[in-house]
């Protein structure tokens, strides 16, 4: 805990907000003037789209926390399961979600460490 | 789950925002969530009120378990900041899709800083849902009012998580931390009506963890820039050829 003998606060501020913050101000400057018709707004939605799929395969394949004990066969095999349930039942996210946790909680807790 | 599609005032606004936000899947998902990350913060050593601040202040979930198991680990400061704000990198293209849907002409930049802050994956998802359905005035209202119901959601849960850690199991634990990734896939693909965004999905789901195992620095970053432009040029190739 070294790092944060400074103060708890300030770091939060300093390593939690502003580097966070930094990129939704940047796009309130950068939305000015801009329609949402706009190709800009289209191409943005893209890469946002885009982006967040990254994050997505990244929090399930290389993810940080106590996820990590759980092995990445059961993770992937869980995502799977979750996206299988959501197109079969009728695009419900809450299904999805649902069947993939449990299948989560299955292979985990026999192929766990 | 639809919204009515005029509020006659910016108060019903906001508390329709409040109302979807309680119906909407991401509240239990969020709630879930942030009982993981509560136990996160609990486990690294933080306080039960730094949590609730820093659900405030950042108010994304990626960037706030990278930052507590960061600092717990005892990471160098400045490479926990450059990694919370690579994870961050989403939120400017975001933010840059939704402000044209909710402003209007006459809209004062500082009626816009609190949804640029409350932008988030839940909120954006949910907003380009509803959004289109009302009226132009009262959507930022709606907006906030959306905003607010999920963060009160994250900061009670957070406190529920934190008080929790001690019982909670680390398989269970680790299945809290697993329903960030499996919302935010399964509503972004609810959300991706149109090509364009059909293809962003599939090309960042790629993308991101082969340039991530290549090593290639700022690979979300990259996975998006490439990978965005690459579906938005198929879908204008595709639009020229109609």
């Amino acid at each position: 805990m070294t790092t944060l003998e400074l103060s708890p606060y300030l770091v939060l501020i300093l390593v939690g907000f502003l580097p966070n913050e930094i990129w939704r101000a940047l796009g309130l400057v950068v939305a000015r003037g801009l329609n949402e018709d706009s190709e800009i707004v289209v191409w943005s939605r893209a890469v946002a789209t885009a982006i967040l799929a990254a994050v997505i395969a990244k929090l399930i394949l290389f993810p940080s926390g106590t996820l990590d004990n759980i092995p990445l066969a059961v993770r992937v095999g869980a995502a799977v399961c979750g996206f299988a349930a959501f197109v079969c039942i009728k695009r419900s996210v809450f299904a999805g979600v649902l069947v993939g946790e449990a299948a989560l909680l299955f292979g985990g807790f026999f192929f766990g460490r | 789950m639809s919204a009515p599609r005029t509020f006659p005032s910016a108060t019903t606004a906001f508390f329709g925002g409040i109302r979807s936000a309680a119906t909407s899947v991401f509240f239990p998902v969020i709630g879930g969530t942030y009982i993981g990350i509560g136990a996160l913060a609990h486990d690294f050593g933080f306080s039960s009120w730094w949590l609730a601040l820093s659900s405030i202040l950042v108010w994304a979930a990626p960037a706030q378990v990278i930052l507590i198991s960061a600092l717990g680990a005892g990471s160098a400061l400045f490479e926990a900041a450059l990694a919370v704000s690579l994870s961050a990198i989403r939120l400017l293209p975001m933010v840059i899709a939704l402000l044209p849907l909710i402003r209007r002409p006459d809209t004062r930049l500082r009626d816009l800083l609190l949804p640029t802050h409350f932008t988030s994956v839940s909120m954006w998802v949910e907003s380009l849902r509803l959004l289109p359905t009302q009226s132009r005035e009262y959507r930022i209202a709606f907006c906030n009012g959306l905003s607010v119901g999920f963060l009160t959601a994250a900061t009670s849960c957070g406190f529920v998580g934190y008080y929790l850690a001690a019982g909670l199991p680390p398989l269970l634990a680790g299945a809290l931390l697993f329903l960030t990734p499996m919302s935010f896939l399964m509503s972004t693909a609810r959300n991706a009506q149109m090509l364009v965004d059909r293809l962003a999905l599939v090309f960042g789901l790629l993308l991101g963890p082969t340039l991530s195992l290549l090593d290639v620095g700022l690979d979300i970053m990259w996975t998006g820039v490439v990978g965005g432009t690459v579906a938005y040029a198929v879908h204008r190739l595709r639009e020229a050829a109609e």
